[in-house]
């Protein structure tokens, strides 16, 4: 068994009278420290996919364990746990606290799940260096650049070493040469064992992957490896 | 999610937002700012009522002709007793009770005073020397009523201010004649004028010795007894000597009424203090006014940090994590409202002693604590319903929204 497991997986959507089938069956299996990149035309369910798969959302019919647990039923407090250990995300727009230093967002995770102080000051240390921002850990996020900001990103989702990194778009809002450092510093966290799951428009972006979904209208139409 | 985290991530998110933090504490600071002025002005008056009386000698035994019984109706009260007066000697006698320093009888009556060809009716008090300290009567000019025993119906008369300025305007009042009723007497004293306060108006009384009062209007009785004991501590033996002495002189019978200015102040002291109270309520209503804005400005913050709660849940909090980051934060406002209103409320509190210096105006301290305590209720009460909101926000939704 896989290290995610998604069976017959349905997310129906009612917006006013309508109904609206945003996941339709899905089955899936990735293994543990797998790459896959999802890509679709606009409204065809990654989002959504990527939502279940972080515990944001949940399926309304269909199975979906992480680690050998159904976790899609599991009450929000103790889906808050495991997203707390077992899974990072990184967002197209970063999502970076404005009013916190560098150093306190990548540290937020570590504070909500009662890390001690001097742990969190170790191991922001060590995110910080491994992202080449050890000189910017007191700046807000409005004095970095996108880039900047998107590593800090990067470096807050893995900071609870999660078994788990979930991207969306994360080089949407970046240029291509710093688009592609940011998909560099992702692959080298894949290569440390971190299953890496990839959400993108980007055909670049999706061909590098090993596996490659590809939705269309809440439906799996292809899942190709290389 | 440690405590130390959850101030420090509240503090952080209230210092983000001055306008919205700034509103807040402010709402709150007036709340508490009007609980506290509003019960130093009513524990000022409470305290001023008390110190009026205690002026007026406070380890005062009076003594009343009569029983009154204060308990309902009894076979005692029933039965047939009579009442024996208080006469100069029942003053006389208690003179020798042990801890009393002082006793003053009174007898008082109307009669129409005349100088010079000017006439006006007034109250007359018979009472002898000790009166003038027992109540702590000042003199403007010469002296009070001679020590010369209390059944000497002497001719001598001390006036309050407004009758020597009604009787004598600019001429000398001292050594002046005066007619009583039909009596004659040589004004000695004039007493300081006294203004208003509570008791008898000491301004418009001619006090003259007690038997020549009693000759005057034709009586052997007392309409009061004033007994003052040595001290405080004093005052229940006195009580129980002054009793006892009375119940001996009159056949066994004990046919007084003794009154303490404890029971009087008492009764005050427990009014003006329910009033105080009550103002105090009327006062917390604006705190519960500062409570709803507490729930506005939050339900705001929450909208306003809607991407921020997506984010949090995203990173792993747990509802009751949220929930506990936004009521942190309305508690911490409200003590900082809370705060800032004591000061606020202290420094009226001083306008207020300035502004009218009889005025004892100090906050009582059950108030400053109270106001405190309700301040952080209310506003954690009222930060309950913003921060269950946020604590169910959907995070996909919430994440929408960008931060």
């Amino acid at each position: 068994m896989g290290q995610i497991e998604l069976r017959a997986v349905d997310r129906i959507f009612r917006i006013g009278d309508t109904r609206v089938h945003a996941l339709k069956a899905i089955s899936l299996s990735i293994e543990a420290g797998e790459y896959l990149t999802v890509m679709g035309p606009s409204g065809s369910g990654k989002s959504t996919l990527l939502n279940i798969l972080g515990l944001l959302d949940r399926p309304d019919h269909g199975e979906y364990l992480l680690e050998g647990r159904e976790v899609g039923t599991l009450p929000p407090d103790q889906q808050a746990g495991v997203r707390s250990r077992r899974i990072g995300f990184v967002f197209q727009s970063f999502h970076l606290v404005p009013r916190l230093s560098a150093a306190d967002n990548i540290a937020l995770p570590m504070m909500l799940a009662g890390v001690p102080a001097r742990e969190r000051r170790r191991r922001v240390a060590a995110a910080l260096a491994g992202v080449g921002l050890e000189d910017r850990a007191d700046h807000r996020p409005q004095q970095l650049s996108g880039g900047q900001r998107q590593r800090v990103a990067i470096a807050r989702a893995t900071i609870m070493q999660p078994a788990l990194l979930l991207a969306d778009e994360p080089t949407g809002n970046l240029d291509r040469a710093t688009g592609a450092e940011v998909t560099q510093l992702l692959e080298a966290l894949n290569h440390g064992g971190t299953t890496l799951i990839v959400v993108t428009h980007d055909p670049v972006m999706g061909e590098r992957a090993r596996r490659r979904l590809l939705l269309d209208d809440g439906g799996l139409a292809d899942d190709r490896r290389r | 999610m440690s405590i130390g985290d959850l101030l420090r991530f509240a503090l952080q998110a209230a210092a983000g937002s001055p306008l919205r933090t700034g509103l807040m504490a402010l709402a709150m600071a007036i709340g508490v700012a009007a609980v506290v002025v509003l019960t130093a002005l009513g524990d000022g008056a409470r305290r001023y009522v008390v110190n009026e009386f205690n002026a007026l000698g406070s380890n005062l035994v009076i003594v009343l002709p009569g029983r009154t019984e204060t308990g309902g109706i009894g076979i005692g009260n029933l039965s047939a007793s009579t009442t024996r007066d208080l006469t100069l000697r029942d003053a006389a006698a208690l003179l020798r009770a042990d801890g009393v320093v002082r006793v003053a009888p009174l007898v008082v009556g109307d009669a129409e005073v005349s100088s010079g060809g000017r006439l006006r009716s007034s109250y007359v008090v018979g009472t002898t020397a000790d009166f003038a300290r027992l109540r702590r009567l000042e003199l403007a000019q010469g002296r009070f009523l001679p020590n010369e025993g209390l059944e000497r119906a002497g001719s001598w008369a001390v006036i309050g201010a407004t009758i020597r300025e009604e009787l004598f305007g600019p001429r000398p009042a001292l050594g002046a004649r005066l007619r009583i009723g039909d009596r004659r007497f040589r004004v000695i004293g004039v007493l300081a004028s006294s203004g208003q306060g509570l008791g008898m108006n000491t301004d418009e009384l001619v006090l003259v010795p007690a038997a020549s009062a009693q000759a005057m209007f034709d009586t052997n009785t007392l309409f009061r007894i004033l007994v003052e004991a040595r001290d405080r501590d004093a005052l229940a033996r006195v009580k129980s000597q002054v009793a006892n002495i009375l119940t001996a002189r009159h056949d066994g019978e004990r046919d007084v009424t003794l009154l303490t200015q404890d029971a009087v102040v008492g009764t005050f002291d427990r009014i003006l203090a329910a009033l105080t109270l009550a103002v105090a309520g009327i006062a917390a209503i604006s705190l519960a006014v500062a409570g709803i804005l507490v729930m506005n400005v939050m339900l705001v913050s929450v909208t306003q940090r809607t991407g921020e709660i997506g984010l949090l849940k995203a990173l792993g909090a747990a509802p009751m994590v949220i929930r506990r980051a936004f009521l942190a934060e309305a508690a911490m406002l409200s003590l900082a409202g809370a705060a800032i209103g004591e000061c606020l409320g202290f420094a009226g509190a001083a306008v207020l002693r300035a502004t009218f210096p009889d005025l004892p105006a100090y906050p009582p301290s059950w108030a400053v604590i109270a106001g405190l305590a309700t301040a952080l209720a209310t506003g954690m009460g009222f930060g309950t319903l913003p921060a269950r909101r946020a604590a169910r926000l959907d995070p996909v939704q919430a994440l929408a929204r960008g931060l």
